[in-house]
């Protein structure tokens, strides 16, 4: 690996973390729930980079790019299962707010 | 490498698209920023030859994501529209904390890259005559298994969530 290639993957080593922080904090500051989700999206669009990254530069982009299609499957798995609980809450709650939705009956 | 600077400028154009998908305040908007930051992490995969993966990521993420996000937002924007503004902290206080974050993030990283760490990750040689087709069809066995039942869970779970209940009928 010469120098640019390393300057290179340092840069998306340091990007894995950041997206990482700015999807934390979606997650912790939000109060729409889909907005919490586009959070969480953004986390592994992070993770995506790194592994496409790792496989390039380790010389192997073949076995990344495995990962990287599991890793899609189960965000669009993930954000089905959680649009359908969302359109669920609305019809029960009326909000999107996770304030509403916080406290517990029965 | 010759593409030096397309990279470090995707990467950056990355976070701040990524920050202000987060910090906006009309989730709308927020989900077609989502959109665009996928399209350029496809546009990355393509330059760091995973072609594949960034059909994927280009098909699924940018197109249906966005489309699931957009109906999702239009089932429930009548319920939204009414209410307050859910979002207590204002959108530039947002974004200025977030750029702060991302400050301090990059800074850290750098002071833990002056300890010289050898960053080039291994591969050893057996790994490295696998193709995609190989690794995808031939190498797996068990996973795809996994696999098809994290699919299978996702229709179960939106066959259960979106049957009509007893009420309704």
């Amino acid at each position: 690996m010469n120098a640019e290639s390393l300057i290179l993957f340092k840069f998306y080593i340091m990007i894995m973390p950041i997206l990482f922080i700015i999807g934390i904090f979606a997650v912790m500051t939000a109060k729409n729930i889909v907005a919490i989700i586009i959070g969480i999206e953004i986390m592994t669009k992070g993770v995506t980079l790194l592994l496409a990254a790792s496989g390039y530069f380790g010389g192997n982009p073949e076995i990344a790019q495995n990962f990287i299609i599991v890793m899609i499957i189960i965000e669009v798995v993930i954000l089905t299962i959680a649009s359908g609980l969302i359109v669920n809450i609305v019809k029960k709650y009326d909000s999107l707010s996770t304030k509403n939705i916080r406290n517990l009956k029965g | 490498m010759e593409n030096l600077y397309i990279h470090i400028f995707l990467l950056a154009l990355i976070v701040i698209i990524s920050v202000f998908a987060v910090s906006h305040y009309r989730i709308i908007r927020g989900a077609i920023l989502l959109g665009a930051v996928s399209f350029l992490v496809s546009i990355s995969l393509f330059m760091l030859k995973a072609p594949i993966a960034a059909m994927f990521e280009l098909s699924v993420c940018t197109g249906l994501i966005t489309v699931i996000f957009i109906s999702v937002i239009s089932l429930t924007n009548p319920v939204y529209a009414g209410q307050k503004k859910i979002n207590e902290m204002s959108m530039v206080k947002k974004i200025i904390i977030l750029f702060l974050i991302v400050a301090v993030c990059g800074f850290f990283i750098y002071l833990f890259d002056e300890k010289n760490i050898n960053w080039i990750p291994v591969m050893n040689d057996a790994q490295k005559t696998v193709t995609t087709k190989d690794s995808l069809w031939n190498l797996r066995h068990v996973d795809l298994i996994g696999q098809a039942l994290i699919l299978l869970t996702g229709i179960f779970a939106v066959v259960v969530l979106f049957k009509k209940g007893k009420e309704e009928k």
